[in-house]
């Protein structure tokens, strides 16, 4: 099936398989910061924006997101840099791998939560798996770049 | 060697070097480098424990458009190895074909198909029509020494050295070492604590799951891209198990997505190599969840029987140890993980006056196990720091009071250690200030809640090593180049852990040159030089030794060129601050200008060199945990882990304490959440990351790391190890708070709502 959509702002057409799921068609659009590490839909690391919101793309159909915008980090590369700076202070991106998906989901944080205790921080980001850092460094980057928000 | 105040960029928290392509999502991984058209290769697994392939017909899946090929046990080579890598010999025995007529448990492979398409693949995968003759199994492993059933009869299985297995009985290995009487002093002792332990096959769970690409390069040599700790291992098992000369083999190592000891094995590569190998063709495997979970290689399973004897006064004198392993169908680090549950928990213990320990590994018909991050010494202090607590408790002592009095310190011979002097030791220093941190005189043993819920402290000491003394090797070559920039190739593999980083620093930190005028190549076997690999706690003691090493080296060719160059006698010249300096006229030049100069007709600027280490100094720590019970329902909750460290220097402060605080998460894990059940059949209950519970952010507390260092002479500017010793307190911390809060004694891991319920229910 034909799939028309906006991916990081630019407006895409491709020949896809109908059951695909976004994550595979992100990847075979170059988008190769989205990353798969279950089968199983909790561990985070494939989160990309539909219409701004972060939804899971491995239990997403691309078919679903005809007409729709799709935002990946290859999208927020400027934002990527400014948290990922915060978060290298920390030595909290490690293996990188859950990387792409926990950043997407702290951008989005930011922009919906208001001031967020760190309860509020751990359970928005909960369902981002990281196996390296045990969370605790990327706690501290995260309060830290939130806090640069508030002096600028 | 410059002391910890002298230093300028060792013990500096600098960011990772390759922290920008992380954050943002460069592909730099496995599967993003790997060729568009590479192969898709998918493998047929066993539904059984045990069975032979009676018959196997592919000719169906062969026909479905975009299949290149289909392999079965009589495509591969007759050729028994070992996926483990460790240095050659290795201790594993050679106890594989890379497809065999015999499948040992419920995932081992039957076949391998390679094709244009995933769906190509899958096709092809449920057209293969296999015949098994479906074998009685041993899935127990306290039940399968001397069992009539056996997981290994062939004949061509072999070790390559004698570590006293006997495969007729299923016993892979076999230990005993001993020093003292330790029966006699037990039994002269007042008190004594005789129970058993037991730890399950936890996974490592890193979130990138097994990969690898291959392809046949200009030169018709095999290049494989594997997601792996130990490139040079790869070369020559891949060699091995296709029976090709390992000049034909070629591995490079780009970002990897987690290791934790699991990819110390060559878990995925065998299969695209081998597509490759026959076909031509690129070819990627990329293992699923579910295949990490239930076909990989998690922690031994270990049932540990542990009797500590002490006099009423406290004095702990008599530790005596045996441990029954599980090592599933393969023999994986099955001979070395063993060792370590008696060496590196017993010698925690300085006073003792005797010891024994005694080991089996036992080949079962279940996953077979491998390297996990702590590699048998979790086990063992599992279960020797929890027989401790127990010990404290039935002497009336406070178990902080107990450990103060008996720990292991610093000058002491450690007889349980292979005899090697504790050259650098804070562990006393570490327990003082853990029981600051969580607040022991307060909060020790419990105290109640309003609520009824109970909130008490437990804690633990432990102890790893550093390097595999006398047998594992570190290599670094450096080079200077235009502008004066210094090449760092190694063979240790950066696993996220940062030691393109923390290498980069000692290298900068002896040439005295900023950081970032060091480059860090990545792993190829072809350039870099050889390198064991990062696992055994190895990489900054050993690789960082050889870099130091190498750097020594080569101010000396530095030097020199600079006194070729200019006419200077060598004794009057010194380097620092990346120039060579003229000592009588005060004349200098810098490491750029003679790099241009040597560049064109000069001497090359470059040194290599390995180092490898008679001792494995150890590493030591004490963790605490605080714990809210709450006794309706058997739940343990922590509200605080806190922690102290003795690696030596920390080469870079934050990445230092990140490995602690992942350690410790991954340790909690362990110790609450993390289980791992089989059914009747053999095959695995937790199957998936919605089934094997990693934390998540919400399932932790505040975690305080803070450092006590000591100064190891052995080491990089007095570093230690610090990637392994950090996984092993929580699990004997949290049991022991659990005792303080209830008296219930948890010894099987991990520590349920269900069992401790029970516990309560049942006393």
């Amino acid at each position: 099936m034909k799939l028309n959509l906006t991916l990081n702002g630019r407006k895409v057409s491709a020949e896809i398989p109908e059951d695909q799921s976004l994550l595979k068609f992100l990847r075979s659009q170059g988008c190769y910061s989205v990353k798969c590490g279950c089968e199983t839909s909790n561990c985070g690391l494939c989160t990309v924006w539909l219409d701004g919101t972060p939804v899971l793309s491995c239990n997403v159909p691309a078919a679903r997101c005809e007409g729709h915008s799709v935002t990946t980090l290859e999208g927020v590369q400027a934002e990527a840099e400014e948290f990922g700076a915060f978060l290298a202070d920390q030595g909290g991106e490690q293996c990188g791998f859950c990387n792409p998906g926990f950043i997407m989901n702290v951008l989005a944080m930011e922009r919906e939560l208001h001031d967020p205790t760190v309860e509020e921080i751990n359970e928005y980001l909960a369902g981002n798996l990281c196996r390296c850092t045990g969370y605790v460094s990327q706690l501290r980057a995260i309060e830290l770049w939130l806090k640069r928000e508030v002096k600028a | 060697m410059k002391r910890v105040e002298e230093l300028r960029v060792v013990n500096q928290p600098i960011r990772k070097k390759d922290y920008r392509a992380l954050v943002t999502g460069q592909p730099v991984y496995t599967e993003d480098l790997a060729p568009k058209d590479c192969l898709v290769v998918k493998l047929l697994r066993s539904p059984h424990a045990s069975a032979l392939v009676d018959t196997i017909d592919i000719s169906r899946a062969k026909l479905v458009p975009g299949v290149a090929c289909v392999l079965t046990w009589q495509d591969v080579p007759k050729i028994r190895y070992t996926q483990a890598g460790q240095s050659y010999p290795e201790g594993s025995p050679y106890d594989r074909y890379i497809l065999d007529r015999r499948l040992r448990y419920v995932g081992d492979p039957v076949a391998i198909v390679a094709a244009e398409t995933e769906e190509a693949a899958d096709k092809a995968l449920e057209l293969i029509k296999v015949k098994y003759e479906v074998l009685e199994p041993v899935l127990d492993f306290r039940a399968s020494l001397d069992n009539p059933v056996l997981v290994h009869p062939e004949d061509d299985w072999k070790e390559l050295y004698e570590q006293g297995a006997d495969v007729k009985r299923n016993l892979l290995c076999h230990e005993d070492s001993a020093d003292g009487d330790c029966e006699a002093v037990l039994a002269d002792c007042d008190v004594v604590v005789d129970e058993t332990y037991h730890t399950v096959a936890d996974n490592q769970a890193m979130m990138e799951t097994f990969r690898a690409y291959s392809y046949l390069d200009t030169f018709g040599r095999l290049n494989i891209v594997p997601s792996t700790q130990i490139a040079f291992h790869v070369r020559r098992i891949i060699a091995t198990a296709l029976g090709i000369p390992k000049s034909k083999v070629r591995v490079v190592k780009p970002r990897i997505g987690g290791g934790f000891g699991a990819k110390q094995t060559v878990e995925a590569e065998p299969y695209p190599a081998i597509v490759t190998w026959l076909t031509g063709r690129p070819a990627m495997i990329v293992y699923t969840r579910e295949e990490t979970t239930t076909c990989g290689c998690p922690r031994h399973e270990m049932e540990v029987h542990v009797k500590v004897g002490a006099n009423r006064d406290g004095h702990i004198r008599a530790i005596s140890m045996y441990t029954l392993s599980n090592a599933g169908a393969y023999g994986e680090h099955s001979t070395t993980t063993v060792g370590l549950s008696g060496h590196k928990a017993i010698s925690l213990y300085g006073r003792l006056e005797a010891y024994h320990f005694v080991a089996d590994v036992a080949y079962t018909n279940l996953q077979p196990a491998g390297a996990f991050r702590g590699f048998g010494a979790t086990q063992g202090i599992h279960a020797v720091e929890s027989a401790v607590d127990e010990l404290a408790h039935r002497l009336n002592m406070d178990p902080a009071v107990i450990r103060e009095q008996n720990l292991v310190r610093q000058g002491q011979v450690m007889p349980s250690y292979f005899g090697e002097v504790n050259t650098s030791c804070n562990l006393d220093r570490c327990l003082a200030r853990v029981k600051e941190m969580i607040g022991w005189e307060e909060k020790y043993p419990r105290r109640i809640l309003p609520n009824g819920h109970i909130r008490a402290v437990g804690l633990a000491m432990a102890m790893q090593g550093s390097a595999i003394s006398g047998i594992d090797v570190g290599g670094a070559t450096l080079k200077v180049n235009d502008e004066g920039f210094v090449n760092l190739l190694i063979g240790a593999a950066d696993m996220g852990t940062g030691c393109d980083t923390t290498l980069a620093q000692i290298a900068a930190e002896c040439l005295e040159i900023p950081a970032g005028q060091v480059v860090t190549a990545q792993v190829d076997t072809d350039t870099s030089p050889y390198d064991s690999g990062s696992y055994a706690s190895s990489t900054a003691f050993l690789t960082g030794g050889a870099v130091y090493k190498c750097a020594m080296e080569l101010i000396e060719v530095i030097r020199a060129e600079a006194c070729r160059q200019k006419g200077w006698q060598k004794e009057d010249t010194d380097y620092h601050d990346g120039l060579v300096e003229h000592i009588p006229t005060g004349e200098r030049i810098t490491l750029a200008e003679l790099a241009y100069t040597s560049e064109c007709g000069g001497k090359p600027m470059f040194a290599t060199a390995n180092h490898t280490c008679p001792n494995s100094p150890p590493p030591f720590m004490t963790g605490a945990a605080e714990i809210d019970l709450d006794p309706e329902t058997g739940k343990v909750t922590l509200v605080e882990y806190d922690a102290v460290v003795d690696c030596g220097t920390t080469l870079n402060p934050n990445l230092a304490r990140v490995q602690t605080e992942g350690g410790l998460v991954q340790g909690i894990g362990m110790a609450l959440t993390e289980n791992v059940r089989y059914n009747f059949d053999g095959s695995l209950v937790e199957r998936n990351f919605l089934q094997y519970k990693i934390p998540t952010r919400q399932d932790i507390c505040p975690i305080n790391v803070e450092f006590a260092p000591s100064y190891e002479e052995q080491g990089p500017f007095g570093a230690k190890s610090i990637g392994e010793v950090v996984i092993d307190t929580p699990c004997p911390a949290i049991a022991n708070a659990l005792e303080n809060a209830c008296g219930v004694r948890i010894r099987e891991m991990p520590i349920t709502s269900e069992k401790v319920w029970r516990a309560l229910n049942e006393r």
